[in-house]
């Protein structure tokens, strides 16, 4: 047992509380502190990830309990990779916010900490009470966040976002006592193997809960009857924000495929979750477009992607083959990337346009548009999917995965139906900002290299995902195969022993 | 005494959920906090109703499931620190949009209801 397991939270959450003491020294300082942290966490997480894609679960024991009393975080290849995802996400969203967006003494950068550590516990615990514990820290600090800047529109869908994320919060220990109160365990390898013996007459309980955590996590990641927080949300947060917030509908979508995937997946809940999320995913994908088309704001309209991409991972969750898992974690670490990436770069063409912002409409030249423009020409064909980008791989594999199942007309429809209308209104977003233009304002600041490194680190990434992409298809493969089957990861928590002291 | 408990969590529930479709932060927020007590006290039922037995083991001859009442500690003090964020956020929203609406502005109709 090795303690490089809980560094993923530790990190961040001493950088934090570091921070908040720095946080009348100079920016230097504190944006030093924040970037060397966040790199120093990029490091770890790749040695997880080497560790875990060697094909070994890692199991840790807070406090040296034994399994399954005490609370464990487990690292394995899902795990690993989203921590990869999210520490990746958030040196883009650092090394932007370092010209435009903080200030002394505002704690930005602290509360970036504060939410990457709570992310990071979601991500690593293997727990259900636990993951709701660290859904609160990502909660909180996320809050604080969104209504980083002020401002009226901020204070009104910052409102709109913390009540309801606290109902969700209210519902989450609902469904998690109901569970405690049917099965009797809250560690998740256990009650996967305790579901199987729930008494007949007790399912409907059990299904009851699984409902209620769909309900609670679909607020999360934003599925359909659940998603009119999100647009206001992350169209009026500012720009590091948003694409941090990239990270958090993914965290849904992990804890649907990790709760529901593994524990739910099971006899007759199984068919119940079936029935309620093949039609979930396809409506989700296409109110998503109607929303990317009928958006008048960037923002607004990268927001919809958002909406679309986790209806398309919601339905490749239902087909839950070790394929469908390759495809949906090689969608998602691109969807992520980029959606960050387009969020940054719609504050600096927001910035370039002086009174018009992002709104769709003519207005004056950019300063900058050719360097702009390349990058929102390379951005629009990855989220649309268009070869050669990231985002055509994920497609491809998604609707590979897709064939033979018995949703797979409905399924393919919406992706490619989508396609076409995100294409659209992209093209239209981008001849508007670029074509449409009137003489260009002398006034407009010019972009500063640290939004471009922001910007630019992102859209490495997802080239590196394509350039690589035989070797990390390869890895996603080991990834879908431990997902769609969890004894795996079972057994590597019931074969985990305490540390003994005494010897 | 579970008919009692029952009725309890069902009355604070709908009270809850009936504060928390008001148009006005103030009762949302009463309502949030009541929905809250109620899904505390469903948590602590789920370690099932139980007299005089302390929840360590060869204390006596029962002893309850001390899980849930630590459960429900964290969930009271996570939904204290919720609410206390919530009030202050829907203050700093009072004052910067002018009114208590969760919207952020009065319909005509309550305007006029308002003024009756």
């Amino acid at each position: 047992m090795s303690h490089l397991a809980i560094a993923p939270i530790l990190l961040p959450g001493f950088t934090a509380i570091v921070l908040i003491f720095l946080a009348r020294s100079s920016l230097k300082i504190t944006r030093g502190v924040s970037l060397i942290s966040a790199v120093a966490l990029l490091n770890i997480v790749i040695s997880l990830l080497q560790q875990s894609a060697t094909g070994s679960i890692e199991v840790y024991s807070l406090g040296n309990w034994d399994v399954p009393f005490g609370i464990i975080l487990v690292v394995d290849t899902l795990s690993s990779f989203m921590l990869l995802v999210n520490a990746v996400l958030v040196i883009g969203a650092i090394l932007f916010t370092f010209h435009w967006n903080d200030e002394r003494a505002d704690n930005l950068q602290a509360l970036i900490h504060f939410l990457v550590m709570g992310v990071n516990g979601a991500f690593l615990t293997g727990d259900i009470f636990n993951l709701f514990v660290f859904f609160e820290v990502m909660l909180i600090a996320s809050y604080a966040l969104m209504l980083h800047g002020g401002g009226k529109e901020r204070a009104k869908a910052g409102l709109h976002y913390v009540l309801i994320n606290l109902v969700g919060s209210s519902l989450f220990i609902l469904g998690v006592g109901m569970l405690y109160g049917v099965v009797g365990s809250l560690n998740m390898a256990d009650l996967t193997q305790k579901i199987a013996q729930v008494p007949a007459e007790d399912m409907p309980l059990v299904t009851a809960s699984a409902l209620i955590l769909l309900l609670v996590f679909g607020i999360k990641a934003a599925i359909l009857p659940l998603y009119f927080w999100l647009p206001k949300a992350y169209g009026s947060a500012s720009a590091p924000v948003a694409a941090l917030f990239a990270i958090m509908t993914k965290v849904g979508i992990y804890s649907i495929v990790r709760v529901h995937g593994m524990i739910f997946w099971q006899g007759e809940t199984m068919a119940t979750l079936q029935q309620w999320i093949w039609p979930l995913a396809i409506a989700t994908m296409v109110l998503g477009a109607i929303g990317v088309i009928g958006a008048r704001r960037l923002r607004m309209q990268l927001a919809y992607t958002v909406v679309v991409s986790v209806g398309t991972m919601l339905g490749a969750f239902a087909i839950h083959s070790a394929e469908s898992m390759q495809a949906l974690f090689y969608y998602l670490a691109h969807s992520t990337w980029i959606t960050g990436a387009l969020f940054l770069l719609a504050d600096v063409i927001a910035k370039q346009r002086g009174g018009m912002h992002d709104s769709i409409v003519r207005g004056p030249q950019l300063k900058q548009y050719r360097s702009i423009g390349v990058f929102f020409f390379l951005g629009a064909i990855a989220l649309i999917g268009m070869p050669p980008l990231s985002g055509f791989f994920g497609k491809v594999l998604l609707l590979n995965a897709a064939s033979g199942v018995p949703g797979q007309a409905a399924y393919w429809a919406a992706i490619l139906v989508v396609s076409l209308i995100t294409l659209i209104a992209l093209g239209r977003a981008g001849s508007t900002f670029f074509w449409r233009v009137n003489e260009p304002k002398g006034s407009a600041v010019a972009v500063p290299k640290s939004a471009w490194l922001g910007i630019g680190f992102l859209f490495l990434m997802t080239f590196l995902m394509v350039i690589f992409a035989e070797q990390s298809l390869v890895f996603f493969a080991h990834l879908g195969e431990q997902v769609a089957n969890p004894a795996a990861y079972i057994d590597a928590v019931f074969s985990f022993e305490a540390v003994n002291h005494e010897n | 005494m579970e008919i009692l408990i029952a009725i309890v969590i069902a009355v604070l529930t709908g009270t809850g959920l009936y504060l928390m479709l008001r148009s006005r932060t103030f009762p949302v927020v009463m309502g949030l906090t009541l929905l809250t007590y109620a899904v505390n006290l469903f948590l602590f039922a789920m370690g099932r109703i139980q007299y005089n037995a302390p929840p360590v083991i060869n204390m006596s001859d029962t002893y309850s499931d001390p899980l849930p009442q630590a459960l429900v500690l964290t969930a009271i003090v996570i939904g204290f620190a919720m609410t206390a964020f919530v009030v202050v956020l829907a203050l700093r929203a009072r004052a910067d949009l002018g009114n208590d609406h969760v919207d952020g502005k009065d319909s005509v109709e309550d305007v006029k209801e308002a003024n009756r």
